[in-house]
């Protein structure tokens, strides 16, 4: 066999490593993203399943201010049916929006927000909100090293051979660094 | 900031070659210098430091934990720090740690476990009483990339194996001294005598410096791991100003810890052993096993 040979043969073999390579950062990545996603999904249902509380607790010292719960309660049930990964986003941002509402009606009794019933679901919104924030931030990161690898050449010729396709970025308004949140711990 | 944080990868992992040839060079020299063969003693430092290494990669954590008297907490005893390791754990894509509390008023905090799936962090209860929510989140997104990196690994076996060669060279130096001298020492005479002799001399300098040498280097992977996990951990929280002001306040805490022990200085998040509110000269920055913390701060304002 001629140097000519040898060449070719090196070249195949590379091509073999590059291949297995690059698909199996595919797959990585598709994986890591979903994963991210189902994250996302376990927070998004524990602030859901905080909602009920929340509002009952709050009811007891402002039962007046009904307009306020039922926005929040719809907001929710709407959010737990809600489709696609925009969709989703949508229905979240209502849902913080009621949320930061009824926080804000809390504030104006001394008496609930003295509750420490009241003080521990706060506790656990707040640290439910981050966690969705930080799922988010995951989640996001991997789509977008997977819409690169799919995107880019060469990687996007085996992304097309094999069907991946690009995700959604999830996008909704952080709640958790915005200065409400201060407000929320009374610093 | 990827870059530095690469950068700083690429540093650890020389020092990691440098300590194991360390290693292997401290082995060898005293099997040159005691049994008029090198490969014997590079053999035995290797076995020394591999077994020792496996010890504290198994056990380390848990002996860590209880030297510093941490207490395992549950979510509804520190609901607040339990929230944050989880966030930050989801962050950083691993598992949730598992959550201990120190009893001590210093402010400070460290991670231990031999991979993101066998982890523990823990901080102290003054650290608790002083942080904010978001200071405790660049505090605990610091520990988390010691996680995440499995800085406590490199760390653990960094420290098991320039230990096993500076116990070797000292138990060698003391018994040179004490026992007047080693087989080749006696054996040697005649014509080679005083190139031996000279060479002899050099070999036991060069194993009382070895214990200094592999402080040095030691202390200089804790220092870099620090940089590291500071920037890494800015890149979790998303929020370098979280991370800076609770720096600033364990700077200027008071509180100096009770349980400031060498053995697990490298570990915390602050160096234990400072003293509050005192400047750093070079050489005790030689000998710290963390950057100055003004220093640390610059380098997340720069970024």
């Amino acid at each position: 066999m001629g140097l000519a040979g040898w060449i070719v043969i090196a070249v195949v073999v590379l091509l073999v490593l590059w291949t297995i390579y690059a698909f199996n950062r595919l797959v990585k990545y598709r994986n890591r993203t979903d994963e991210g996603w189902a994250q996302i999904d376990v927070q998004l249902r524990r602030r859901y399943d905080l909602i009920p509380n929340l509002v009952q607790t709050v009811e007891g010292y402002a039962a007046h201010e009904r307009e306020t719960f039922e926005e929040v309660t719809k907001a929710r049930s709407r959010a737990e049916s809600a489709q696609g990964v925009a969709g989703q986003a949508d229905a979240e941002n209502a849902v913080s929006s009621g949320l930061r509402q009824l926080l804000a009606v809390a504030e104006n009794y001394p008496d609930l927000k003295a509750n420490a019933n009241f003080l521990a679901l706060q506790e656990e919104l707040t640290g439910t909100e981050s966690k969705i924030a930080y799922a988010r931030q995951y989640y996001n990161d991997q789509v977008r090293l997977l819409n690169t690898a799919i995107q880019s050449f060469p990687s996007s010729v085996l992304a097309n051979m094999f069907h991946f396709s690009p995700r959604e970025f999830f996008d909704i308004e952080d709640a958790v660094r915005a200065p409400v949140q201060v407000d929320f711990e009374g610093q | 900031m990827h870059e530095q944080i690469a950068a700083n990868k690429r540093k650890t992992v020389l020092l990691i070659v440098l300590a194991i040839v360390f290693t292997g060079l401290i082995g060898w020299l005293i099997g040159y210098l005691f049994f008029a063969g090198g490969t014997a003693g590079l053999v035995i430092a290797v076995v020394l430091a591999a077994a020792l290494s496996l010890g504290s990669y198994f056990f380390g954590d848990k002996v860590v934990l209880t030297s510093t008297g941490a207490k395992k907490v549950t979510p509804e005893q520190e609901p607040r720090l339990h929230n944050v390791v989880e966030g930050l754990a989801i962050a950083a894509g691993v598992p949730k740690p598992e959550v201990y509390v120190v009893p001590e008023m210093a402010p400070n905090a460290f991670a231990t476990g031999r991979d993101p799936q066998h982890s523990s962090i823990a901080v102290t209860q003054g650290l608790l009483q002083i942080m904010d929510r978001v200071e405790l989140e660049g505090v605990i997104g610091h520990e988390m990339s010691h996680v995440l990196d499995r800085d406590i690994l490199i760390g653990t076996i960094v420290a098991t194996v320039v230990g096993a060669a500076i116990l070797l060279s000292e138990i060698f130096t003391r018994t040179w001294f004490w026992g007047g001298g080693g087989r080749r020492n006696n054996n040697s005479g005649g014509d080679a005598g005083v190139l031996g002799l000279i060479l002899f001399a050099v070999g036991i300098v060069l194993l009382i410096l070895a214990p200094l040498a592999g402080q040095l280097i030691k202390l200089s992977v804790s220092r870099n791991r620090e940089y590291l996990a500071d920037a890494q951990g800015v890149l979790l929280t998303r929020y370098p100003p979280g991370l800076i002001s609770a720096l600033q306040k364990i700077a200027d805490a008071p509180h100096a810890m009770r349980a400031a022990n060498n053995a697990t200085a490298h570990l915390w998040l602050e160096q234990p052993s400072r003293v509050p509110g005192k400047d750093t000269s070079t050489i005790e920055r030689l000998f710290s096993t963390h950057p100055p913390i003004q220093d640390r701060i610059k380098r997340l304002q720069e970024m």
